[in-house]
């Protein structure tokens, strides 16, 4: 199982490259569908079968091709140099190496918790019993919070004329 | 052996290219991908927890399908919001929607 640990870790990583990378935008839509599925495949080596099909079923399947949507909807004219870096890259390019700087300093010298036991075999029976009985009003929230986004980005898209 | 802390360095990887595209990109559906890019880092780390940590009961699992559904919710609001301006002014150049700034 190790190879295949830094076969997806290289997949996610490449494909994430070539998300801020790609000048086109189409092809950094497909580059970021492709991170999700590997991120689904590293689930089910965590032993996380649900989330795992909750992420190809919910990000491939509903934020990406919702991405490529806007991006039909919003860039009419030529795709080449659609997704171009401005004027801060320099200053994000720092940013972005000395916050992994801090992590991975973090995630390496701390002593973290771990336990030597096994996932049960049935962790999506172990997921219900949490989601339906301890974390049932924040399910419920979250059901709440989904139906508030829908009609709000519904009326931000039909533009609400003024009386 | 693949431990906790290969997890955490990857989420830390995914996390910090997902910040740079959301910095440095124009478009600002190049800057909704950046997001996207780290809530996924961040639902890694939750998972690798649930697994390494706690693996009986895997409260990180929970949290991460909420996050999911959060990152959702996200991305629907954001893009209205994105198709809205670029009706308005005729750009997806973030640098040109400056109407807040003071």
């Amino acid at each position: 199982m190790v190879w295949a640990f830094w076969l997806v870790a290289a997949i996610i990583i490449v494909s994430a490259l070539g998300v801020v990378g790609f000048a086109n935008l189409i092809h950094s839509a497909l580059a970021l569908a492709a991170t999700f599925l590997a991120v689904a495949i590293l689930y089910l080596f965590l032993a996380a079968e649900f989330v795992a099909a909750m992420q190809v079923l919910i990000y491939i399947g509903a934020v990406a091709v919702l991405i490529v949507f806007g991006i039909m909807v919003i860039n009419r004219s030529g795709m080449q140099l659609s997704n171009p870096s401005g004027k801060t890259v320099l200053g994000a390019f720092v940013v972005a190496i000395v916050t992994m700087a801090v992590l991975l300093l973090g995630i390496l010298n701390h002593n973290w918790p771990v336990t030597q036991q096994n996932p049960p075999d049935d962790t999506i029976a172990v997921m219900a019993d949490l989601v339906f009985n301890r974390f049932l009003i924040p399910f419920e929230i979250a059901g709440l919070l989904l139906l508030v986004s829908v009609i709000g980005a519904i009326l931000l898209a039909r533009e609400v004329r003024q009386r | 052996m693949i431990t906790l802390q290969h997890y955490l360095g990857l989420g830390a990887v995914l996390f910090a290219i997902g910040l740079f595209g959301t910095l440095s990109k124009r478009n600002v559906i190049g800057i909704l991908m950046g997001v996207e890019l780290m809530l996924n880092a961040a639902n890694l780390n939750l998972v690798a927890f649930a697994r390494f940590v706690t693996p009986l009961e895997i409260t990180g699992q929970a949290f991460a399908l909420f996050t999911i559904v959060i990152a959702a919710a996200e991305v629907a609001v954001g893009l209205a919001i994105a198709i809205l301006l670029f009706r308005r002014r005729g750009t997806v150049n973030a640098d040109d929607w400056n109407l807040l700034r003071w």
